[in-house]
Protein backbone atom coordinates (compact mmCIF):
# COMPACT_ATOMS: atom_id res chain seq x y z
CA UNK A 1 0.00 0.00 0.00
CA UNK A 2 1.22 3.61 -0.37
CA UNK A 3 1.67 5.53 3.07
CA UNK A 4 -0.76 7.62 4.35
CA UNK A 5 -1.64 10.53 6.31
CA UNK A 6 -4.24 10.10 8.41
CA UNK A 7 -6.58 12.48 10.18
CA UNK A 8 -9.71 10.75 12.66
CA UNK A 9 -12.37 13.08 12.28
CA UNK A 10 -14.14 12.47 15.82
CA UNK A 11 -16.97 15.22 15.94
CA UNK A 12 -20.11 15.83 17.61
CA UNK A 13 -22.59 16.50 14.84
CA UNK A 14 -26.54 17.84 15.25
CA UNK A 15 -29.24 15.05 15.49
CA UNK A 16 -30.74 16.04 11.90
CA UNK A 17 -29.35 19.32 11.15
CA UNK A 18 -27.47 18.36 7.88
CA UNK A 19 -26.52 22.13 7.15
CA UNK A 20 -24.93 22.70 11.07
CA UNK A 21 -22.92 19.19 10.45
CA UNK A 22 -21.39 20.22 6.81
CA UNK A 23 -20.06 23.07 7.95
CA UNK A 24 -19.22 21.37 11.26
CA UNK A 25 -17.07 19.07 8.17
CA UNK A 26 -15.49 21.41 5.94
CA UNK A 27 -13.95 23.02 9.49
CA UNK A 28 -12.28 19.81 10.18
CA UNK A 29 -11.55 18.82 6.42
CA UNK A 30 -10.03 22.24 6.01
CA UNK A 31 -7.73 21.75 9.82
CA UNK A 32 -7.18 18.34 8.36
CA UNK A 33 -6.08 19.49 4.69
CA UNK A 34 -3.69 22.44 6.38
CA UNK A 35 -2.06 20.00 8.28
CA UNK A 36 -0.99 17.91 5.39
CA UNK A 37 -3.40 14.88 5.88
CA UNK A 38 -4.09 12.94 2.59
CA UNK A 39 -7.48 10.85 4.13
CA UNK A 40 -10.05 12.59 6.49
CA UNK A 41 -12.34 9.78 8.33
CA UNK A 42 -15.64 10.83 9.92
CA UNK A 43 -18.30 8.71 12.05
CA UNK A 44 -20.90 7.12 11.11
CA UNK A 45 -23.85 9.27 10.02
CA UNK A 46 -21.30 12.08 10.66
CA UNK A 47 -24.18 14.53 8.50
CA UNK A 48 -26.89 13.14 9.87
CA UNK A 49 -26.69 12.15 13.44
CA UNK A 50 -27.73 8.80 14.54
CA UNK A 51 -30.96 8.42 16.73
CA UNK A 52 -32.69 9.57 13.88
CA UNK A 53 -36.38 7.87 14.06
CA UNK A 54 -38.83 9.75 11.61
CA UNK A 55 -36.03 12.35 10.53
CA UNK A 56 -34.47 9.86 8.38
CA UNK A 57 -36.46 10.76 5.46
CA UNK A 58 -35.62 14.02 6.05
CA UNK A 59 -32.04 13.88 6.18
CA UNK A 60 -31.48 11.26 3.49
CA UNK A 61 -29.72 12.55 0.30
CA UNK A 62 -29.36 10.73 -3.17
CA UNK A 63 -25.62 10.07 -3.38
CA UNK A 64 -25.99 12.84 -6.86
CA UNK A 65 -27.47 15.27 -4.46
CA UNK A 66 -26.14 18.94 -4.95
CA UNK A 67 -25.65 19.30 -1.16
CA UNK A 68 -23.14 17.05 -0.91
CA UNK A 69 -21.40 19.84 -3.38
CA UNK A 70 -18.91 21.03 -0.83
CA UNK A 71 -17.72 17.64 0.36
CA UNK A 72 -17.07 16.70 -3.24
CA UNK A 73 -15.25 19.52 -3.79
CA UNK A 74 -13.36 19.35 -0.66
CA UNK A 75 -12.05 15.87 -1.75
CA UNK A 76 -10.23 17.40 -4.54
CA UNK A 77 -7.55 18.44 -1.58
CA UNK A 78 -8.51 15.72 0.47
CA UNK A 79 -9.42 11.87 0.40
CA UNK A 80 -13.31 12.41 2.74
CA UNK A 81 -14.63 9.22 4.09
CA UNK A 82 -17.87 10.17 5.74
CA UNK A 83 -21.01 8.90 6.97
CA UNK A 84 -24.79 9.45 5.65
CA UNK A 85 -27.88 7.94 5.18
CA UNK A 86 -28.24 7.33 1.22
CA UNK A 87 -31.66 7.34 -0.41
CA UNK A 88 -31.97 5.20 -3.33
CA UNK A 89 -34.33 5.81 -6.59
CA UNK A 90 -36.62 3.30 -5.49
CA UNK A 91 -36.93 5.30 -2.26
CA UNK A 92 -35.04 3.19 0.08
CA UNK A 93 -32.89 4.96 2.72
CA UNK A 94 -29.77 2.99 4.09
CA UNK A 95 -26.94 4.03 6.36
CA UNK A 96 -24.07 4.80 4.48
CA UNK A 97 -20.14 5.12 4.36
CA UNK A 98 -18.64 7.42 1.39
CA UNK A 99 -15.36 7.63 -0.28
CA UNK A 100 -14.54 10.87 -1.99
CA UNK A 101 -11.72 11.38 -3.72
CA UNK A 102 -11.08 14.08 -6.74
CA UNK A 103 -15.26 15.04 -6.82
CA UNK A 104 -16.51 11.91 -6.86
CA UNK A 105 -17.21 8.72 -5.08
CA UNK A 106 -14.60 5.84 -5.20
CA UNK A 107 -16.95 3.26 -2.97
CA UNK A 108 -20.22 3.42 -1.13
CA UNK A 109 -20.66 1.03 2.05
CA UNK A 110 -24.35 0.29 3.04
CA UNK A 111 -24.12 -0.95 6.72
CA UNK A 112 -24.69 -4.81 6.37
CA UNK A 113 -25.74 -5.64 9.98
CA UNK A 114 -28.79 -2.92 10.94
CA UNK A 115 -28.76 -3.27 14.72
CA UNK A 116 -32.48 -3.56 15.96
CA UNK A 117 -32.11 -4.86 19.67
CA UNK A 118 -31.24 -2.74 22.91
CA UNK A 119 -31.17 0.49 22.61
CA UNK A 120 -31.56 0.49 18.66
CA UNK A 121 -34.03 0.23 16.31
CA UNK A 122 -32.23 0.81 12.69
CA UNK A 123 -34.20 -1.66 10.74
CA UNK A 124 -38.11 0.09 11.89
CA UNK A 125 -36.44 3.04 9.57
CA UNK A 126 -33.46 1.71 7.55
CA UNK A 127 -32.54 -0.45 4.67
CA UNK A 128 -29.32 -3.27 4.78
CA UNK A 129 -27.19 -3.16 2.46
CA UNK A 130 -26.03 -6.15 0.45
CA UNK A 131 -22.70 -6.39 -0.06
CA UNK A 132 -18.90 -6.42 2.03
CA UNK A 133 -15.98 -5.10 -0.76
CA UNK A 134 -13.21 -3.97 -0.45
CA UNK A 135 -12.17 -0.88 -3.56
CA UNK A 136 -9.13 0.58 -4.73
CA UNK A 137 -7.84 3.69 -4.03
CA UNK A 138 -4.88 5.75 -4.56
CA UNK A 139 -3.14 4.66 -1.52
CA UNK A 140 -4.22 0.80 -2.18
CA UNK A 141 -7.35 -1.38 -1.74
CA UNK A 142 -9.24 -0.35 1.56
CA UNK A 143 -12.59 -0.94 3.37
CA UNK A 144 -14.99 0.57 4.91
CA UNK A 145 -17.63 -1.27 7.44
CA UNK A 146 -20.22 0.41 10.11
CA UNK A 147 -20.07 -0.07 13.27
CA UNK A 148 -22.92 -3.08 13.91
CA UNK A 149 -20.92 -4.99 10.96
CA UNK A 150 -17.54 -5.01 12.92
CA UNK A 151 -19.63 -6.78 15.48
CA UNK A 152 -19.80 -9.86 12.70
CA UNK A 153 -16.25 -10.55 12.62
CA UNK A 154 -17.20 -12.18 9.05
CA UNK A 155 -17.70 -8.98 7.77
CA UNK A 156 -13.41 -7.91 8.37
CA UNK A 157 -12.80 -11.37 7.17
CA UNK A 158 -14.48 -10.47 3.95
CA UNK A 159 -12.99 -7.01 3.44
CA UNK A 160 -9.37 -8.95 4.89
CA UNK A 161 -9.97 -11.92 2.45
CA UNK A 162 -10.81 -8.75 -0.42
CA UNK A 163 -7.35 -7.32 0.05
CA UNK A 164 -8.38 -4.52 2.06
CA UNK A 165 -5.39 -3.45 3.94
CA UNK A 166 -7.02 -0.78 6.15
CA UNK A 167 -10.33 -1.48 7.51
CA UNK A 168 -12.10 1.63 7.85
CA UNK A 169 -14.49 1.26 10.80
CA UNK A 170 -17.41 4.48 11.27
CA UNK A 171 -19.28 4.17 14.63
CA UNK A 172 -21.76 5.73 16.54
CA UNK A 173 -21.27 3.66 19.44
CA UNK A 174 -23.53 4.45 22.65
CA UNK A 175 -21.78 4.44 25.66
CA UNK A 176 -22.49 1.80 28.30
CA UNK A 177 -21.07 -0.27 31.56
CA UNK A 178 -19.81 1.81 34.18
CA UNK A 179 -18.64 -1.35 36.58
CA UNK A 180 -16.27 -0.85 38.90
CA UNK A 181 -12.80 -1.86 38.45
CA UNK A 182 -12.04 -0.77 35.33
CA UNK A 183 -11.22 2.79 33.85
CA UNK A 184 -13.46 2.71 30.30
CA UNK A 185 -16.66 2.04 29.72
CA UNK A 186 -17.61 -1.71 28.84
CA UNK A 187 -18.69 -0.59 25.19
CA UNK A 188 -15.38 1.15 24.67
CA UNK A 189 -13.04 -2.17 26.27
CA UNK A 190 -15.14 -4.24 24.13
CA UNK A 191 -14.24 -2.25 20.74
CA UNK A 192 -10.76 -1.53 21.50
CA UNK A 193 -10.22 -5.80 22.03
CA UNK A 194 -12.03 -6.25 18.72
CA UNK A 195 -10.16 -3.72 16.94
CA UNK A 196 -7.38 -4.82 18.02
CA UNK A 197 -8.10 -8.31 17.13
CA UNK A 198 -9.04 -7.60 13.72
CA UNK A 199 -6.03 -5.59 12.61
CA UNK A 200 -3.53 -8.28 14.50
CA UNK A 201 -5.52 -11.72 12.85
CA UNK A 202 -6.21 -10.17 9.40
CA UNK A 203 -2.39 -8.01 9.55
CA UNK A 204 -3.97 -4.78 8.54
CA UNK A 205 -4.38 -1.27 9.61
CA UNK A 206 -7.87 -0.89 11.65
CA UNK A 207 -9.57 2.82 11.71
CA UNK A 208 -12.38 3.07 14.35
CA UNK A 209 -13.61 6.99 14.15
CA UNK A 210 -16.61 6.53 16.88
CA UNK A 211 -18.17 10.08 17.66
CA UNK A 212 -18.96 11.90 20.61
CA UNK A 213 -21.93 13.90 22.16
CA UNK A 214 -25.28 13.28 23.26
CA UNK A 215 -28.53 12.11 21.66
CA UNK A 216 -31.46 12.12 23.55
CA UNK A 217 -29.71 11.18 27.15
CA UNK A 218 -27.73 8.06 25.20
CA UNK A 219 -23.77 9.04 25.27
CA UNK A 220 -21.23 8.45 22.12
CA UNK A 221 -17.97 8.13 23.82
CA UNK A 222 -15.24 8.68 21.21
CA UNK A 223 -11.73 7.23 21.70
CA UNK A 224 -11.31 6.97 18.30
CA UNK A 225 -7.68 4.83 17.33
CA UNK A 226 -5.40 3.51 14.88
CA UNK A 227 -4.47 0.17 15.35
CA UNK A 228 -1.54 -1.09 13.63
CA UNK A 229 -1.11 -4.60 11.64
CA UNK A 230 0.60 -5.76 14.68
CA UNK A 231 -1.76 -5.10 17.38
CA UNK A 232 0.05 -2.22 18.03
CA UNK A 233 -1.84 0.78 19.07
CA UNK A 234 -0.77 4.00 16.37
CA UNK A 235 -3.07 6.97 17.61
CA UNK A 236 -6.27 7.71 19.66
CA UNK A 237 -8.47 10.75 20.36
CA UNK A 238 -9.58 11.44 23.85
CA UNK A 239 -12.64 10.11 25.51
CA UNK A 240 -16.13 12.05 25.45
CA UNK A 241 -14.36 14.96 23.74
CA UNK A 242 -14.41 16.25 19.84
CA UNK A 243 -10.89 15.98 18.77
CA UNK A 244 -8.56 15.64 15.35
CA UNK A 245 -6.11 12.96 15.40
CA UNK A 246 -3.40 12.12 13.47
CA UNK A 247 -0.79 8.70 12.06
CA UNK A 248 0.92 7.74 9.35
CA UNK A 249 -0.43 4.30 8.33
CA UNK A 250 3.16 2.88 6.19
CA UNK A 251 3.28 0.00 3.82
CA UNK A 252 6.29 -1.06 5.84
CA UNK A 253 5.34 -2.11 8.89
CA UNK A 254 2.58 -4.00 7.27
CA UNK A 255 5.12 -5.70 4.82
CA UNK A 256 7.02 -6.78 8.18
CA UNK A 257 4.35 -7.90 9.73
CA UNK A 258 3.03 -9.87 6.70
CA UNK A 259 6.99 -11.29 6.70
CA UNK A 260 6.19 -12.41 10.48
CA UNK A 261 2.91 -13.75 10.15
CA UNK A 262 2.39 -14.77 6.93
CA UNK A 263 -1.67 -15.24 8.24
CA UNK A 264 -3.36 -13.54 5.08
CA UNK A 265 -1.38 -16.00 2.48
CA UNK A 266 -2.16 -18.89 4.31
CA UNK A 267 -5.87 -17.91 4.64
CA UNK A 268 -8.27 -20.59 2.67
CA UNK A 269 -11.24 -18.23 1.21
CA UNK A 270 -12.07 -21.66 -1.01
CA UNK A 271 -12.45 -23.48 1.96
CA UNK A 272 -14.33 -20.80 3.68
CA UNK A 273 -16.80 -20.21 0.63
CA UNK A 274 -17.34 -24.42 0.65
CA UNK A 275 -17.97 -24.70 4.28
CA UNK A 276 -20.62 -21.37 4.25
CA UNK A 277 -22.12 -21.99 1.02
CA UNK A 278 -22.75 -26.29 2.80
CA UNK A 279 -24.06 -24.20 5.81
CA UNK A 280 -26.45 -21.91 4.18
CA UNK A 281 -27.55 -24.78 2.01
CA UNK A 282 -27.95 -26.39 5.03
CA UNK A 283 -30.00 -24.11 7.40
CA UNK A 284 -32.57 -22.93 3.63
CA UNK A 285 -33.28 -26.34 4.34
CA UNK A 286 -34.03 -26.21 7.83
CA UNK A 287 -35.92 -23.07 7.93
CA UNK A 288 -37.76 -24.89 5.09
CA UNK A 289 -38.84 -28.12 7.49
CA UNK B 1 -27.29 -26.80 31.16
CA UNK B 2 -26.24 -26.09 34.97
CA UNK B 3 -28.18 -23.38 36.92
CA UNK B 4 -26.07 -20.63 37.27
CA UNK B 5 -24.98 -20.17 40.84
CA UNK B 6 -24.11 -16.98 43.09
CA UNK B 7 -26.46 -14.59 41.73
CA UNK B 8 -25.84 -12.36 44.35
CA UNK B 9 -22.21 -11.83 43.83
CA UNK B 10 -23.25 -11.45 40.61
CA UNK B 11 -25.42 -8.70 41.73
CA UNK B 12 -22.68 -7.44 43.98
CA UNK B 13 -20.16 -6.84 40.63
CA UNK B 14 -22.89 -5.24 38.49
CA UNK B 15 -23.45 -2.99 41.02
CA UNK B 16 -20.41 -2.20 41.61
CA UNK B 17 -19.36 1.70 39.57
CA UNK B 18 -16.89 3.26 38.40
CA UNK B 19 -17.10 6.48 40.23
CA UNK B 20 -14.72 8.74 38.30
CA UNK B 21 -15.90 7.49 35.20
CA UNK B 22 -19.68 7.84 36.01
CA UNK B 23 -19.46 10.96 37.14
CA UNK B 24 -17.65 12.10 33.98
CA UNK B 25 -20.43 10.43 31.87
CA UNK B 26 -23.30 12.33 34.07
CA UNK B 27 -21.60 15.94 34.30
CA UNK B 28 -20.90 15.69 30.28
CA UNK B 29 -24.72 14.68 30.51
CA UNK B 30 -26.12 17.31 32.20
CA UNK B 31 -24.53 20.26 30.17
CA UNK B 32 -24.77 18.78 26.67
CA UNK B 33 -28.14 17.54 27.23
CA UNK B 34 -28.97 21.67 28.58
CA UNK B 35 -26.62 23.66 26.82
CA UNK B 36 -28.39 22.16 23.52
CA UNK B 37 -31.19 24.40 24.29
CA UNK B 38 -28.81 27.42 24.80
CA UNK B 39 -29.49 27.17 28.65
CA UNK B 40 -26.44 27.33 30.73
CA UNK B 41 -27.95 27.03 34.10
CA UNK B 42 -29.83 24.63 36.29
CA UNK B 43 -31.66 24.34 39.02
CA UNK B 44 -32.30 21.41 41.67
CA UNK B 45 -34.85 20.54 44.48
CA UNK B 46 -32.47 20.08 47.48
CA UNK B 47 -34.14 18.04 50.05
CA UNK B 48 -30.89 17.01 52.65
CA UNK B 49 -31.21 13.50 50.99
CA UNK B 50 -28.38 11.96 49.27
CA UNK B 51 -30.28 11.73 45.89
CA UNK B 52 -31.02 15.72 45.83
CA UNK B 53 -27.31 15.97 47.06
CA UNK B 54 -25.57 13.80 44.32
CA UNK B 55 -27.61 15.37 41.45
CA UNK B 56 -27.18 18.67 42.87
CA UNK B 57 -23.02 18.15 43.15
CA UNK B 58 -23.34 16.74 39.64
CA UNK B 59 -24.80 19.94 38.11
CA UNK B 60 -22.22 22.14 40.00
CA UNK B 61 -19.42 20.14 38.46
CA UNK B 62 -21.04 20.34 35.03
CA UNK B 63 -21.77 24.47 34.80
CA UNK B 64 -20.22 25.61 37.63
CA UNK B 65 -21.43 26.61 41.11
CA UNK B 66 -22.77 30.03 40.84
CA UNK B 67 -24.55 28.92 37.70
CA UNK B 68 -26.70 26.12 39.76
CA UNK B 69 -29.68 26.94 41.96
CA UNK B 70 -30.59 24.98 45.21
CA UNK B 71 -33.99 25.46 46.08
CA UNK B 72 -35.07 23.93 49.72
CA UNK B 73 -38.62 23.75 50.15
CA UNK B 74 -39.54 22.69 53.60
CA UNK B 75 -43.40 21.80 54.95
CA UNK B 76 -43.71 22.67 58.56
CA UNK B 77 -43.35 19.25 59.64
CA UNK B 78 -40.35 18.69 57.67
CA UNK B 79 -37.38 17.30 59.53
CA UNK B 80 -35.19 20.47 60.51
CA UNK B 81 -32.17 18.49 60.38
CA UNK B 82 -32.67 17.83 55.98
CA UNK B 83 -32.71 21.27 55.77
CA UNK B 84 -29.30 21.89 57.68
CA UNK B 85 -27.59 19.01 55.73
CA UNK B 86 -29.19 20.55 52.74
CA UNK B 87 -27.84 24.38 54.08
CA UNK B 88 -24.15 22.35 54.92
CA UNK B 89 -24.19 20.92 51.34
CA UNK B 90 -24.71 24.50 49.84
CA UNK B 91 -21.97 25.83 51.45
CA UNK B 92 -19.70 23.08 50.58
CA UNK B 93 -20.04 23.62 47.00
CA UNK B 94 -20.89 27.15 46.92
CA UNK B 95 -23.68 27.72 45.05
CA UNK B 96 -26.60 30.20 45.54
CA UNK B 97 -29.72 28.69 47.29
CA UNK B 98 -33.16 29.80 47.97
CA UNK B 99 -35.97 28.84 50.51
CA UNK B 100 -39.45 28.56 49.66
CA UNK B 101 -41.30 27.11 52.51
CA UNK B 102 -44.51 25.25 51.38
CA UNK B 103 -46.38 24.98 54.46
CA UNK B 104 -48.66 27.82 53.42
CA UNK B 105 -49.79 26.76 50.25
CA UNK B 106 -50.37 22.91 51.36
CA UNK B 107 -52.11 23.90 54.26
CA UNK B 108 -54.52 26.08 52.08
CA UNK B 109 -55.06 23.45 49.83
CA UNK B 110 -55.66 21.07 52.21
CA UNK B 111 -57.73 23.38 54.29
CA UNK B 112 -60.28 22.97 51.39
CA UNK B 113 -60.57 19.74 51.35
CA UNK B 114 -63.89 18.00 53.55
CA UNK B 115 -61.81 15.06 55.05
CA UNK B 116 -58.39 14.73 56.68
CA UNK B 117 -56.34 13.00 53.45
CA UNK B 118 -54.21 10.15 54.33
CA UNK B 119 -50.89 10.39 54.63
CA UNK B 120 -50.29 8.89 50.69
CA UNK B 121 -52.53 11.88 49.82
CA UNK B 122 -50.89 14.41 52.15
CA UNK B 123 -47.40 13.72 50.73
CA UNK B 124 -48.45 13.76 47.04
CA UNK B 125 -49.66 17.25 47.56
CA UNK B 126 -46.37 18.00 49.02
CA UNK B 127 -44.75 16.51 46.10
CA UNK B 128 -46.39 18.53 43.90
CA UNK B 129 -46.68 22.03 45.90
CA UNK B 130 -42.75 21.56 45.25
CA UNK B 131 -43.11 20.67 41.63
CA UNK B 132 -44.83 24.04 40.80
CA UNK B 133 -42.22 26.18 43.47
CA UNK B 134 -38.87 24.47 41.34
CA UNK B 135 -40.61 24.63 37.88
CA UNK B 136 -41.06 28.67 38.51
CA UNK B 137 -37.28 29.24 40.10
CA UNK B 138 -36.57 27.43 36.81
CA UNK B 139 -38.34 30.20 34.87
CA UNK B 140 -36.84 32.93 37.34
CA UNK B 141 -33.26 31.37 37.61
CA UNK B 142 -33.04 30.67 33.46
CA UNK B 143 -32.05 27.14 34.47
CA UNK B 144 -33.62 23.71 33.23
CA UNK B 145 -34.86 20.98 36.57
CA UNK B 146 -31.99 18.47 36.78
CA UNK B 147 -34.16 15.62 38.51
CA UNK B 148 -33.22 13.17 41.77
CA UNK B 149 -35.51 10.25 41.04
CA UNK B 150 -33.00 6.80 41.32
CA UNK B 151 -33.51 3.72 39.52
CA UNK B 152 -34.60 1.97 42.49
CA UNK B 153 -37.54 4.25 43.22
CA UNK B 154 -38.31 4.94 39.63
CA UNK B 155 -38.74 1.38 38.94
CA UNK B 156 -40.41 0.62 41.86
CA UNK B 157 -43.18 3.85 41.66
CA UNK B 158 -41.69 5.27 44.83
CA UNK B 159 -42.34 8.97 44.02
CA UNK B 160 -45.05 11.17 42.89
CA UNK B 161 -46.20 11.38 38.75
CA UNK B 162 -45.78 14.99 38.40
CA UNK B 163 -44.43 15.91 42.02
CA UNK B 164 -40.55 14.59 42.67
CA UNK B 165 -40.52 12.47 39.67
CA UNK B 166 -40.66 15.50 37.46
CA UNK B 167 -37.43 16.83 35.65
CA UNK B 168 -35.78 17.98 32.93
CA UNK B 169 -33.38 16.00 32.48
CA UNK B 170 -32.25 13.44 35.10
CA UNK B 171 -28.45 12.34 35.93
CA UNK B 172 -29.18 9.52 38.42
CA UNK B 173 -32.25 7.98 36.60
CA UNK B 174 -30.26 4.90 35.45
CA UNK B 175 -28.44 4.73 39.10
CA UNK B 176 -29.25 1.66 41.81
CA UNK B 177 -30.06 3.79 45.13
CA UNK B 178 -26.70 1.68 45.98
CA UNK B 179 -25.01 3.11 43.29
CA UNK B 180 -25.79 6.65 43.93
CA UNK B 181 -24.22 5.66 47.88
CA UNK B 182 -20.98 5.04 46.00
CA UNK B 183 -21.43 8.20 43.87
CA UNK B 184 -22.10 10.31 46.62
CA UNK B 185 -18.81 9.53 48.26
CA UNK B 186 -16.77 10.03 45.29
CA UNK B 187 -18.33 13.33 45.43
CA UNK B 188 -17.88 14.24 48.86
CA UNK B 189 -21.22 14.65 49.85
CA UNK B 190 -21.41 15.48 53.71
CA UNK B 191 -21.16 11.85 55.44
CA UNK B 192 -24.55 13.46 57.46
CA UNK B 193 -26.46 13.22 54.53
CA UNK B 194 -24.48 9.60 53.01
CA UNK B 195 -25.30 7.69 56.90
CA UNK B 196 -28.86 8.81 57.38
CA UNK B 197 -31.93 6.35 56.88
CA UNK B 198 -33.57 7.03 53.52
CA UNK B 199 -36.75 9.20 54.11
CA UNK B 200 -39.05 11.18 51.50
CA UNK B 201 -39.45 13.16 54.78
CA UNK B 202 -43.47 13.15 54.03
CA UNK B 203 -44.73 13.05 57.74
CA UNK B 204 -42.89 12.75 60.95
CA UNK B 205 -40.52 9.68 61.38
CA UNK B 206 -41.22 8.11 57.71
CA UNK B 207 -39.01 5.54 56.63
CA UNK B 208 -38.61 4.48 53.07
CA UNK B 209 -37.12 1.39 53.89
CA UNK B 210 -39.80 0.66 56.77
CA UNK B 211 -42.50 1.94 54.33
CA UNK B 212 -41.30 -0.42 51.38
CA UNK B 213 -40.68 -3.30 53.65
CA UNK B 214 -37.30 -4.13 52.54
CA UNK B 215 -33.78 -3.08 52.33
CA UNK B 216 -32.04 -0.90 49.51
CA UNK B 217 -29.54 -3.35 48.99
CA UNK B 218 -31.16 -6.15 48.65
CA UNK B 219 -34.05 -4.96 46.73
CA UNK B 220 -31.18 -3.13 44.12
CA UNK B 221 -29.45 -6.76 43.80
CA UNK B 222 -33.37 -8.45 42.56
CA UNK B 223 -34.08 -5.29 40.41
CA UNK B 224 -30.48 -5.71 38.65
CA UNK B 225 -30.91 -9.22 38.53
CA UNK B 226 -34.17 -9.23 36.57
CA UNK B 227 -34.07 -5.80 35.05
CA UNK B 228 -30.41 -5.51 33.66
CA UNK B 229 -29.39 -9.59 33.90
CA UNK B 230 -33.08 -10.56 32.81
CA UNK B 231 -32.70 -13.46 35.27
CA UNK B 232 -36.24 -14.82 35.49
CA UNK B 233 -38.34 -14.79 39.44
CA UNK B 234 -37.61 -18.71 39.62
CA UNK B 235 -33.41 -17.76 38.55
CA UNK B 236 -33.66 -15.69 41.57
CA UNK B 237 -36.01 -17.95 43.77
CA UNK B 238 -33.99 -21.20 43.14
CA UNK B 239 -30.44 -18.63 44.21
CA UNK B 240 -31.47 -18.23 47.65
CA UNK B 241 -33.52 -14.65 47.19
CA UNK B 242 -36.81 -14.73 48.85
CA UNK B 243 -39.90 -15.63 47.09
CA UNK B 244 -42.22 -12.67 48.77
CA UNK B 245 -39.53 -10.31 48.22
CA UNK B 246 -38.95 -11.50 44.95
CA UNK B 247 -42.97 -11.43 43.44
CA UNK B 248 -43.20 -8.32 45.57
CA UNK B 249 -40.81 -6.35 43.81
CA UNK B 250 -41.58 -7.75 40.51
CA UNK B 251 -45.32 -6.92 41.35
CA UNK B 252 -44.11 -2.92 41.93
CA UNK B 253 -42.05 -2.57 38.92
CA UNK B 254 -45.13 -3.94 36.60
CA UNK B 255 -48.04 -1.65 38.56
CA UNK B 256 -46.29 1.32 38.29
CA UNK B 257 -44.92 1.35 34.70
CA UNK B 258 -47.62 3.91 33.77
CA UNK B 259 -45.43 6.38 35.95
CA UNK B 260 -42.49 5.78 33.22
CA UNK B 261 -44.88 6.81 30.44
CA UNK B 262 -46.31 9.91 28.91
CA UNK B 263 -50.09 9.95 29.71
CA UNK B 264 -51.83 7.18 26.85
CA UNK B 265 -53.46 9.25 23.89
CA UNK B 266 -56.08 7.80 22.23
CA UNK B 267 -55.13 6.74 19.08
CA UNK B 268 -57.27 8.25 15.78
CA UNK B 269 -55.61 9.14 13.31
CA UNK B 270 -52.05 7.67 11.13
CA UNK B 271 -49.55 9.68 13.08
CA UNK B 272 -50.35 9.72 16.75
CA UNK B 273 -47.78 11.42 19.29
CA UNK B 274 -44.87 9.34 20.25
CA UNK B 275 -46.72 6.16 18.72
CA UNK B 276 -45.71 6.50 15.33
CA UNK B 277 -44.78 10.09 15.27
CA UNK B 278 -41.34 9.53 16.76
CA UNK B 279 -38.72 12.47 16.35
CA UNK B 280 -35.97 12.56 18.98
CA UNK B 281 -36.06 15.08 22.10
CA UNK B 282 -33.16 16.29 20.68
CA UNK B 283 -34.79 16.80 16.86
CA UNK B 284 -32.28 19.49 15.47
CA UNK B 285 -29.97 19.83 18.41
Amino acid sequence: MQNIRLALAQIRPALGDLDHNLALHLDYIERATTAGADVVVFPEQSLTGYFLSDLVPDVALPRDDPRLDPLREASQRIDVIFGFVEETTDHRFLPAAGYLHKGAFVHVHHKVYLVTYGLFDEARDLAGGGAVRAFDTRFGRKSMLICEDLWHPTTASIAAADGADVIYGLSSSPGRGVAGGTHELGSAETWRAMNRLYASLHVCYVVHCNRVGFEDGVNFWGGSEVIGPDGELLARAPDFEEALVFATLADAPLRRQRTRLPLRRDEDVTLNGREFARIAAQRHWQDDG
Amino acid sequence: MTAEVDLRGRAQRGLDLEPGLTCRVLEAFIRDEIEKFDIHRAVVALSGGIDSAVSCALAARAFGPERVLAVLMPYRTSNPASRADAETLVEQLGIPSTLIEISAAVDGLLGELDEDPSPLRRGNIMSRARMIALYDQSEAFGGLVVGTSNKTELLLGYGTQFGDMASAVNPIGDLYKTQVRALATALDVPVAIRDKAPSADLWVGQSDEDELGFDYETADQVLYLLIDEMYSTADLIADGFHADLVYELQRRVVRSQFKRRLPLIAKLSNRTIDRDFRYPRDWGR
